[in-house]
């Protein structure tokens, strides 16, 4: 199946009603369809095919794709400038956006800058601290936090002003995300957390990695108590593990990452850990998209996003729908551009 | 000190009761401050602010105190600097990620916010971003002439 009027680079689709933005991603939500977003590792280098060749490995099995902003603290290319590549083409990229490394003078005018590129959707952060990194010597900023940063963004956005009240004349139709880990302390309150993302203008929602569905269901059970379900989409964070000795690396070494010991020794006791890594993320996909108030996945697939289209592919998630990418459908992007 | 911060949020009704008795005397004594000049009293009264949060609750004199929101756990010592709630880098044991030796202020905050009544309205409520410019400035005095409407 084919998602009709998809957009043509520089060609922004209308916006329809109810719609913040003029994107494929949210078209995709608001359709109801199953969304499958995913990351691209920003290349150590200034050469835009590098950029290019990472975002084909996912053509034809994600809505979307997340630029990071420096994450785990690392220097990358920054997520504006893949932003720009990406949108070149026509790709629809999650812009994300840390509060770690600018102030909101900076802030403010990426979110006009990412906008006027094409970006249709900004993941608001709070960002790694940079002692996670590699350049711990660095002055972590912290001016605004996730919560300020959607504020801000929404303000930009529909009360077309900065926040010191200076008017814009044309406002970033983006829509907004958040962040949010439902594996971390404290457990009891991650769900108001996320209440009070929502308050402050998240319209989705993209988790920490799972790998422990019971905990996932009680979460979403108090997300919905607190009837967030039709205020806000969720996409639950997923991702192959390479085998068991990295999930205890990762478990023991990355903050916020949650990873029971089953897990642990499901892989360990595989032949192919790696091949059973995948296996994993597909039950844990399937086992998810049952979950009510999940509207799609982000597949984390770090260092390892060549498995992504198989994964997706064998979880059975986009029941035959083909998402656009550059290439796709070539007769309709010459005819668009004809007319 | 840590140790007496910890002592605070396990006080946060308490406090928080106090605090709320102690704004209201100097919302009353606002004609008298008004005489002395808030200006004038801005060098002193900070000084003392920052000795009784400094010891009570590590402040870092942020100038626009939220306490009665955070279940009396100073926000500023996050090294994020998040008034809004936990990131989600928080270990598994609620302590912190960026100094592992420290536990989370906002794993703290939340258990304050519940012994504080109404404290879990109050840590709901999205708190707008910092104004720098109030860094080393007394909140006792902006409040009261916030409350007075008496804002500079």
């Amino acid at each position: 199946m084919k998602f009709e009027d998809e957009p043509v680079p520089g060609y922004p689709l209308p916006i329809l009603p109810g719609h913040t933005s003029p994107g494929r991603f949210e078209r995709v939500l608001r359709a109801g369809l199953f969304a499958v977003t995913t990351e691209l590792d920003p290349p150590d280098s200034a050469d835009p095919e590098d950029v290019y060749r990472r975002a084909r490995v996912f053509d034809g099995w994600v809505d979307a794709i997340n630029a990071t902003d420096g994450s785990g603290a690392n220097c990358h290319m920054s997520s504006m400038a893949v932003c720009a590549l990406l949108t070149r083409v026509g790709y629809a990229p999650v812009m994300q956006m840390s509060c770690r490394d600018k102030n909101r003078i900076a802030i403010q005018g990426d979110i006009l800058g990412g906008a006027a590129m094409g970006v249709c959707n900004v993941l608001c952060l709070t960002g790694d601290g940079v002692q996670a990194g590699d350049h711990p010597q660095a002055l972590p900023v912290f001016d605004l936090d996730c919560m300020t940063l959607l504020e801000t963004a929404r303000t930009l956005r529909d009360e077309h002003h900065f926040l010191s009240g200076r008017q814009i004349t044309f406002a970033p139709r983006v829509l907004l995300g958040a962040a949010e880990n439902p594996f971390a302390q404290p457990l009891e309150w991650r769900a108001q957390r996320l209440a009070k993302k929502v308050a402050a203008g998240a319209q989705f929602i993209q988790t920490q990695w799972c790998y422990d569905v019971p905990m996932l269901r009680t979460f979403m059970r108090h997300v919905e108590d607190l009837g967030l379900f039709d205020k806000v989409f969720m996409l639950v964070g997923v991702g192959p593990l390479r085998s068991a000795k990295s999930a205890e690396w990762i478990r023991t070494h990355v903050p916020g990452v949650h990873i029971p010991d089953a897990v642990l020794k499901r892989l360990a006791g595989a032949a192919d850990q790696a091949a059973e890594g995948r296996r994993l993320c597909i039950d844990l996909i399937q086992e998810i998209r049952a979950i009510k108030g999940v509207h799609g996945v982000h597949v984390m697939a770090f260092r390892q996003e060549h498995t992504v289209a198989e994964i997706i592919e064998r979880s059975g998630v986009l029941n035959g729908r083909v998402p656009w990418y550059p290439g796709r459908d070539p007769q309709t992007t010459a005819n668009r551009i004809a007319s | 000190m840590y140790a007496i911060r910890h002592w605070s949020v396990r006080h946060a009704r308490g406090l928080n009761a106090f605090y709320k008795g102690f704004e209201s005397t100097l919302v009353a004594l606002h004609p008298l401050l008004r005489r002395i000049g808030y200006q004038r009293l801005e060098r002193p009264v900070a000084a003392v602010e920052r000795g009784v949060k400094g010891l009570l609750f590590d402040c870092r004199m942020c100038g626009q105190c939220i306490l009665s929101s955070t279940g009396m756990s100073c926000p500023m010592n996050c090294p994020k600097n998040l008034r809004n709630g936990p990131c989600g880098g928080v270990r598994a044991n609620g302590h912190c990620e960026v100094r592992p030796e420290m536990k989370c202020v906002w794993v703290q905050a939340v258990a304050g916010a519940r012994r504080i009544e109404g404290g879990l309205q109050a840590i709901s409520q999205v708190q707008v971003a910092v104004d720098r410019r109030l860094q080393g400035k007394s909140s006792w005095l902006r409040a009261v002439r916030q409350r007075t409407a008496d804002a500079p």
